[in-house]
């Protein structure tokens, strides 16, 4: 067992990442091991992440102990650049956090000065909560050169890192005025590239965890609030907001985010949905006010919400409809609000419609979705005059029954199901369904041969025997995969 | 006990002089609930005519199967009666649980195209069970856009007198017929305008002793507007979308009325 990570004490007595467990407790006898936990990691990582996104919208998580934030156009609501990362590391390390934070005009230079700068070069500074809180003052990141950061800042692996300090190559800056080109054909392309990113020649963007949203109305309240209605009241004005301003650009959203940021840390999501693209301020709020009577925990203020925010992730082009004369509106219009209503309240998954499929496996070539997914539309392919070839409900997975047949690959003469004996008096088939096999990997699958039977009791039933008798199964399995009305 | 009072009803119904009484307080009422929606057609003559004309729009109608194997007939009568209602291609809501969905078979695109209902008018609400089930309803046949709701309610416990006066309330306000399919004849006093028991018939063959179209057995047990009970053997034309009568091969008695009570 190995070391992967150890805390400040423990680095002050010697220890390190990487080393043999019993080395490590051989050294400190009273070292205390707690099993690693990545994806614990991966979530408290996420968390914090969330937690910034109140500073910006566009969040990367760098693993698996990074974040990097790309606060374009968003500093000026902190006063400027010092104030947001003030503001940022004061929140994180009030959270206990330990945190080192840089700030450069491209994402790949803020990561390397913030990673390497360390304690080293005295580049971004471990604080201690205690010391934060006890002087307040606001933090201002050391100036610090890219060029001072030791060439392990490029991220090259450990042997063209090796190979960069052989050639005499310890620092960014030994490598910032050299030529490129020779650089290149030492050691690889790929770190040319990453120089240059790294020194902020080139700029890449990040890819945030969250796609920003088109529109986003935020609250900021100097006290928390704590009051649940008072919460409903800025979140009804936040609606209205984004209602006026979705009628100026001419725009409706389909999807309304409101996400509540409790001053401890903990944050609330409200989201709804809507068919259609909407600015209709009423009807927001009234999905609001559904979504928050459907949670599964009341709305829990707590010390009290100190930012609240209203999200549009995408707005879409919405004229101005018209309602008729009487003033109402169309009938599709009213029959896709119920949808909405019914999608907040029930969730979205279970207000479906029928979609085709591209596929003649039954249960492939039509199926349910999502009432909002875009689907291929159902045609009936059966021709005039004849009953239909397809059950009204399909059992998914399909039951087993009991089957006699007066020989095996025949049709089916009496079948058990459900506990009960079933004679079939007129029948049809077999429809014959071969497996998908240029989907399968071993070619294969089983054939099922279909049989539309109805019973001395004209019950309609749609069976299948899974399996061509003898060639591909030697006793093929019955199953019940269907009723007709 | 509840047969007793549909037989007391039957008596009112075969005694003239109650009958006629009957007859003109109905007259007298404000806009009976079927003149205000119209009246939902069978498509076949022999039925409307025992019904003066059809089911009444706008109004709550039950169905329940006759026996548990015939859950599916149930259901697919209740699907060609919502078609009907509409005709015009308004949309129509299914309303189901997860447990009936899971003992009934789920609802299957191509097969309801094929008995002449377009799939994409049907939105299909599962509901997590029989109390959810009944909200949604109540508040769906509320949606005067919708042509017609079928609630699919399994055993329906909870449906008592006062849940579905409510619906039936808010089916006549909006005009939206509601069909209900409950699996288990409990016996529950309902405010609905007409129930029906349903049965598989069997088909008519086709060449090669291929089952031929869907055979439906009939029943009704209490309707509202007066009509007697009867029974009754249809078929679904499913290039119509309307009923017919089987073209049977042997001679059958088509209607056979029910004795009544009264001498």
């Amino acid at each position: 067992m190995r070391v992967m990570a150890v805390d400040e004490v423990a680095l002050s007595l010697g220890l390190a990442p990487g080393m043999m467990l019993a080395d490590a407790r051989a050294r400190v006898p009273e070292v205390q091991a707690v099993t690693h936990d990545p994806e614990a990691d991966a979530r408290l990582l996420d968390s914090i992440a969330e937690e910034c996104d109140r500073y910006t919208p566009s969040v990367a998580v760098d693993s698996p102990d990074g974040l990097i934030l790309d606060i374009t156009g968003c500093a000026h609501l902190w006063g400027d650049e010092a104030g947001l990362v003030s503001a940022l590391v004061t929140r994180l390390v009030d959270g206990g956090m330990t945190v080192r934070v840089a700030l450069a005009e491209t994402p790949d230079k803020a990561r390397a000065l913030a990673r390497h700068g360390g304690e080293l070069l005295r580049a971004g500074r471990r604080l201690s909560p205690n010391r934060l809180n006890e002087a307040r003052t606001p933090y201002v990141p050391a100036p610090l050169s890219v060029h001072d950061l030791p060439v392990v800042a490029l991220g090259l692996g450990e042997e063209r890192t090796t190979a960069l300090k052989r050639a005499g190559l310890t620092l960014l800056g030994d490598l910032a005025n050299r030529p490129r080109v020779p650089l290149a054909a030492r050691f690889g392309p790929e770190a040319v590239t990453k120089l240059a990113r790294v020194l902020g020649e080139e700029d890449v963007r990040i890819t945030p965890r969250r796609t920003p949203p088109a529109l986003s109305f935020p609250r900021r309240f100097a006290e928390p609030v704590a009051r649940t209605d008072f919460v409903l009241a800025t979140l009804a004005d936040l609606v209205r907001e984004a209602g006026e301003e979705l009628a100026r650009r001419g725009a409706g959203g389909r999807d309304f985010v409101s996400t509540l940021f409790r001053s401890d840390g903990a944050i609330h999501t409200l989201r709804i949905g809507t068919g259609q693209p909407t600015r209709d301020v009423d009807l927001v709020l009234r999905l609001f006010r559904e979504r928050i009577d459907t949670l599964d925990d009341p709305l829990d203020p707590g010390f009290g919400y100190d930012l609240i925010r209203l999200d549009i992730p995408v707005a879409e082009a919405l004229g101005v409809t018209q309602t008729d004369l009487d003033g109402n509106t169309a009938p599709t219009r009213e029959v896709a609000l119920l949808a909405d209503r019914l999608g907040v309240r029930l969730g979205q998954a279970r207000v479906r419609r029928f979609a085709a499929g591209d596929s003649h496996i039954p249960e492939c070539a039509g199926f349910t979705v999502p009432a909002h997914a875009p689907v291929l539309p159902l045609t009936a392919h059966r021709a005039a005059g004849d009953p239909p070839m397809r059950p009204l409900r399909l059992f998914e997975p399909p039951q087993i029954v009991d089957v006699i047949a007066e020989v095996p690959d025949g049709p089916p003469r009496r079948f058990r199901w459900r506990r009960q004996t079933h004679d079939v008096i007129t029948f049809e088939g077999p429809e014959r369904i071969a497996a998908e096999w240029w989907k399968r990997k071993d070619g294969g699958g089983l054939t099922r041969d279909y049989f539309r039977v109805e019973d001395s009791q004209g019950r309609r039933f749609w069976l299948f025997r899974h399996g061509l008798y003898g060639t591909e199964k030697p006793n093929p399995d019955w199953y019940l995969h269907g009723l007709f009305g | 006990m509840s047969s007793e009072i549909e037989q007391s009803v039957n008596m009112i119904d075969s005694y003239p002089p109650l009958a006629r009484l009957k007859r003109q307080i109905d007259a007298l009422g404000p806009a009976a609930s079927s003149g205000r929606w119209g009246l939902l057609s069978f498509g076949l003559e022999a039925l409307d005519a025992r019904l003066d004309g059809g089911l009444a729009k706008g109004a709550v109608h039950e169905v329940l199967p006759a026996s548990g194997l015939d859950a599916a007939s149930a259901a697919a009568f209740a699907l060609m009666l919502a078609a009907r209602a509409g005709a015009e291609g308004g949309p129509i809501l299914w309303v189901s649980t997860d447990a009936e969905l899971r003992r009934q078979g789920i609802p299957y695109g191509p097969g309801l195209a094929e008995l002449g209902l377009a799939p994409d008018r049907i939105m299909l609400v599962t509901a997590p069970d029989e109390l959810a089930c009944l909200k949604v309803a109540s508040d769906s046949i509320g949606c005067a856009g919708l042509a017609a709701a079928v609630i699919e309610t399994g055993t329906a416990k909870r449906l008592d007198l006062t849940a579905s006066r409510r619906l039936a309330l808010a089916a006549e306000k909006s005009g939206v017929t509601a069909l209900v399919l409950r699996n288990s004849d409990s016996m529950i006093a309902s405010a609905a305008a007409s129930r029906w028991q349903v049965a598989a018939a069997p088909s008519v063959p086709l060449a090669g002793q291929a089952p031929g179209r869907t055979g439906l057995s009939l029943s009704l047990v209490r309707h509202r507007g007066g009509a007697r009970p009867f029974d009754m053997c249809v078929e679904w034309d499913h290039d119509r979308t309307a009923f017919s009568e089987p073209a049977l091969l042997r001679p059958v008695p088509a209607i056979v009325e029910r004795r009544s009570m009264v001498a």
